[in-house]
């Protein structure tokens, strides 16, 4: 078994033993198989990035044995510069995130980690997979686990926001399989990716595929306007949840753009680019201003992370090393912070059972390590230099004024209002007087939330500092991609 | 002349018929409360019956018995296989609970079951109009009588009625369409027919027009069977009137019937016709598809909605069938139809995991029928709530599980020929079937979301408990690895005879 394989079914099948055998009698041996399950599927994935060949564009570590033969599906795995991080960063998200649901979930403890180990398995089948078919299964299967955390697991209007997420997604995502299929027809009944990059398409065809494919991304990703669901969900769904969503199944879609839309379909991906870059840039400014007049701090959150993954689809989409590697260190850099934001506001919500900005004031007279962590988590949303979230959004706008200085200056302008939402966010929740009864009765965080914020600090801290490793590692693979998109496909 | 070829190809017929009499016998000495000695019997008899069909579909023969009449070819076998054991399932899972409605106070459940299976193989292995006429008619005969077993329930009794006189208005349309085709082209005999009407206006005994509106007759009586708008009135209502079992065996083995009868009359007798009458498959499906899914999704009861269920995934199945012959090329024939008999069995596999669970809920004199009796049922038992979350998940066509391929090949089939109305066809179906996600999933909320409305524990015998989680596990299996019964489909299809 190759190590793909290990990093994909290790946790399902972990996933799978909780399920099958965990009883709520014994939670506890319960949490400790789950830590272990998710400790040795990031250990799995190390091999991955100390094995990994820097230089090269080549898919490595590739793994294939026929999987359907009527339909010519392969199980095919591989990584390269693009996805080898967002392997490694679903295994990492998962530690954290059985650790911070260590305490906090008292029912159903085996389904609710269950759940999230077999999300991560099918997250990195999505990452790794080099076939269409296998990528669409997984991509698609990681609705029922999530339907189910945050149905269940989920706020008062859970259903809603269940429901609301999974037929959203669906939608755009069998539009999508209809794209698929039909490439199949036209390739000759072939699922592979690498064929498809090779396969001539028309100018019609590559329009009508673009926008299928685009449906199923975009309202992943989410764009403006299909973003609706993402704060709907994130306001309902348990922390857990919302970490995981925000941090990986957002980059679901962003990756699908750059795996398919782009090397499939290079000229209808130019000849639209205009489109994804305007509803970039209203994600980028306006969503950034809706953000603003939140009240409730996981919807702030949520809208945050429509206008960062903005700068991701826009780096995307202006063609340029500096734009395309700039918009996948966001991707990673935003999976570590938002994990971290929405982590934060579970440490507050699990005490005090309130999203709302107004019931908190003064935290950090009551909280001080606390605030401390959610101080520097705040600095790196608003891309504070130092922070991972300063790397991406510059290499994107540096890209940008490139490509149009006007384009460039709105993007940049964004900054502006990341800071304000972000920094008026912590003035009111933590700084000033203490502001209740409630915000005084605080204790600060134990040993196991200090344990997954310094984690995620230390990620924070060290891809601000020193993004060498993560932008080294996508080099080749991103000069490859953009040679690939130069070339007209037309015939 | 009988030569030895018939009566090899007949064996499995033979064995079911003469085991029928013999239960029906032995069940007179039978007094245990629950037919132990019947309802094994059977369960013996059944799995005779499925190995020995197995053997004959996985020779791959195909022989021609009683002077053409009928057929023995690896469709035939393997959708018998299908159907005996999917008959088997059915027993197992229904026995308890008609036990507990006083319907098993003699042994004709069992032996109406048996009669019901021998008429699905008589219409499975039918090469002739007649022949697959009288299957056909045996197989709802006892059903029939299998609706109206708990003869002192009125709206069993109902049902009973509404399925005999729409039923039998059917079998008429059936039948005369039979007969205009035989008036058309002088022969019953489906090779002969297809000769018959392949060779022009000349071979033909009748005027076209004739045989056009025979097959216009033959299309209502078949959609009739299958289920489809707007012949599909009466499955709302028996699902819901007949006892739960009973609207399991006519929910699932039935529906494998069903599709050998359409492939063997529009594809074995009537393929020259094709054009004619995958237009009204087209607008069969496209309706069953509408009203299937918009109607199910407002019914509270269960087992109607299901029913509407049925019709949405038949509007699913015919769309395979549309794509078998595109711009006049039949390159695409196996693909599609084997496609199409993949998507059968396994909406077959799935529909016995969701009832299996039903039945179970509704022991102890308590009918499990509304959506909200669900309710919580992952608190009560998590393996049964895996077993209805994972078949309702692949109703609703996610991976990884068996609907979602019987969907792709569908599709697949649709888009493998370029035309911008297959195209069209196939977005369509792919927006019905987000509808269709919408009930499936509103099930599986009730299940996992909701506070559970009853305490009562969920009883259920060692073979039911067995039975149905290795259903609820095989779709899942075979959603991970389907090649398997893919293959097997495409391999069956494509040894027709055409």
């Amino acid at each position: 078994m190759g190590l793909l394989s290990l990093a994909i079914w290790t946790p399902i099948f972990f996933g799978v033993v909780l399920l099958a055998l965990g009883r709520d009698e014994h939670a506890s041996a319960v949490r400790w198989i789950a830590l272990v399950g998710a400790v040795l599927s990031l250990l799995v994935t190390v091999p991955l990035y100390t094995g990994f060949e820097l230089g090269t564009a080549s898919m490595q570590f590739a793994e294939k044995a026929v999987w359907i033969e009527r339909f010519n599906i392969h199980y095919h795995l591989a990584v390269d510069g693009i996805s080898l991080w967002l392997v490694l960063l679903t295994a990492f998200i998962t530690v954290i995130v059985v650790i911070a649901g260590w305490e906090v979930i008292t029912e159903r403890v085996n389904q609710y980690m269950g759940a999230f180990l077999i999300l991560s398995g099918l997250m990195i089948g999505v990452f790794a997979s080099m076939d269409a078919m296998l990528f669409y299964v997984f991509f698609e299967a990681t609705l029922i686990p999530m339907y189910l955390i945050i149905g269940i697991w989920g706020g008062p209007n859970k259903i809603y926001a269940a429901f609301k997420f999974f037929l959203y997604t669906l939608l755009g995502s069998l539009l999508m399989l209809v794209a698929l299929i039909y490439l199949y027809s036209q390739s000759g009944g072939s699922f592979d990716l690498a064929t498809w990059h090779r396969l001539p398409l028309g100018g019609t065809a590559q329009t009508l595929l673009f926008f299928a494919f685009f449906a199923a991304f975009a309202v992943k990703v989410p764009m403006w306007p299909v973003h609706t669901w993402l704060p709907d969900v994130h306001v309902e769904a348990p922390t857990g949840g919302s970490a995981v969503l925000a941090a990986i199944m957002l980059k679901l879609g962003a990756y699908g753009f750059l795996r398919f839309s782009l090397p499939i379909l290079p000229d209808a991906s130019r000849e639209w680019a205009w489109l994804i870059i305007t509803l970039s840039l209203v994600a980028v400014i306006y969503v950034g201003l809706v953000a603003m007049v939140q009240k409730d701090m996981k919807k702030l959150v949520a809208y945050s992370s429509v206008a960062h993954m903005g700068f991701v689809t826009l780096g995307f989409f202006v063609f340029s090393d500096l734009g395309v590697s700039g918009g996948i260190v966001q991707m990673i850099a935003h999976g570590f912070v938002s994990a971290a934001m929405f982590l934060g506001i579970g440490v507050l919500y699990d005490r005090v059972h309130s999203r709302n900005i107004a019931d908190y004031g003064g935290v950090v007279n009551t909280m001080p390590k606390f605030a401390a962590f959610a101080l520097l988590f705040t600095m790196a949303n608003c891309g504070l230099p130092g922070t991972a979230g300063f790397v991406g959004e510059w290499m994107v706008i540096l890209a940008a004024v490139k490509f149009n200085f006007w384009i460039g200056l709105l993007a940049a302008s964004a900054l502006i209002f990341g800071a304000a939402y972000s920094l008026w966010m912590f003035k009111r929740v933590y700084l000033g007087e203490t502001g209740n009864d409630h915000v005084k009765a605080l204790s600060d965080i134990g040993a196991r939330e200090m344990l997954v914020m310094s984690l995620l600090a230390i990620m924070v801290l060290y891809m601000g500092i020193h993004p060498k490793p993560f932008t080294d590692v996508m080099d080749a693979s991103v000069a490859e991609l953009l040679r690939h998109v130069a070339v007209s496909k037309l015939n | 002349m009988i030569d030895n070829v018939s009566w090899v190809v007949a064996y499995p017929e033979i064995l079911l018929l003469v085991m029928a009499c013999v239960i029906a016998l032995v069940d007179l000495g039978v007094t245990s409360p629950l037919r132990s000695l019947t309802h094994w019997l059977t369960l013996l008899t059944l799995a005779a019956v499925a190995l020995l069909t197995g053997v004959y579909a996985s020779s791959g023969a195909v022989n021609l018995g009683f002077g053409g009449m009928v057929i023995s070819d690896p469709m035939g076998n393997w959708l018998k296989c299908f159907a005996a054991i999917a008959m088997m399932v059915t027993l197992v899972y229904g026995r308890a609970y008609a036990g507990a409605r006083d319907m098993l106070r003699g042994g004709e459940m069992f032996t109406l079951s048996l009669f019901a299976l021998l008429g699905m193989f008589v219409m499975i292995s039918g090469h002739n109009l007649l022949v697959i006429y009288l299957g056909l008619e045996l197989l709802t005969l006892s059903s029939y009588a299998l609706v109206a077993l708990r003869r002192d329930d009125g709206r069993a009794t109902e049902a009973a009625m509404k399925y005999f006189v729409l039923g039998a208005l059917a079998s008429g349309f059936l039948l005369y369409g039979m007969s205009l085709v035989y008036g058309a082209t002088g022969t019953l005999d489906l090779g002969q027919v297809v000769r018959a009407i392949a060779g022009g206006e000349e071979a033909l005994a009748g005027s076209p027009r004739v045989l056009m509106l025979g097959l216009v007759f033959l299309m209502a009586g078949l959609a009739f069977k299958l289920g489809v708008v707007p012949f599909h009135m009466w499955v709302p209502d028996v699902y819901h009137g007949a006892p739960t079992a009973i609207t399991l065996i006519i929910a699932g083995a039935p529906k494998l019937a069903a599709f050998a009868i359409v492939i063997r009359l529009l594809v074995q007798g009537l393929l020259p016709l094709v054009v004619d009458w995958q237009q009204m498959l087209a607008v069969l499906a496209v309706a069953s598809l509408l009203i299937g899914n918009l109607a199910a999704i407002a019914q509270t009861n269960i087992k109607r909605m299901l029913a509407f269920s049925t019709i949405a995934q038949m509007g699913f199945m015919l769309l395979g069938l549309i794509a078998g012959v595109a711009g006049g090329e039949g390159a695409n024939m196996a693909n599609a139809y084997g496609s199409v008999m993949f998507y059968v069995v396994s909406y077959v596999l799935t529909t016995l995991g969701t009832f299996g669970v039903i039945l179970l809920l509704s022991r102890n004199g308590f009918e499990s029928e509304q959506i909200s009796d669900l309710a919580g049922l992952n608190q009560r038992s998590p393996l049964y709530a895996g077993v209805m979350a994972i078949c309702m998940f692949s109703l609703a066509g996610i991976p990884p599980l068996v609907g979602f391929y019987a969907k792709l090949s569908v599709l697949q089939a649709l888009l493998a020929s370029p035309e911008p109305v297959y195209i069209g066809l196939a977005v369509f179906a792919v927006v019905m079937s987000l509808i269709g996600a919408f009930y499936y999933l509103r099930l599986v909320k009730v299940m996992y979301f909701d506070a559970p409305t009853q305490t009562a524990a969920i009883e259920a015998g060692t073979d039911v408990r067995t039975v149905l989680s290795l259903n609820g596990a095989l779709v899942l299996v075979l959603g991970i690895v389907p090649g398997g019964l893919m293959a097997l489909c495409a391999q069956a299809i494509s040894a027709l005879i055409i």
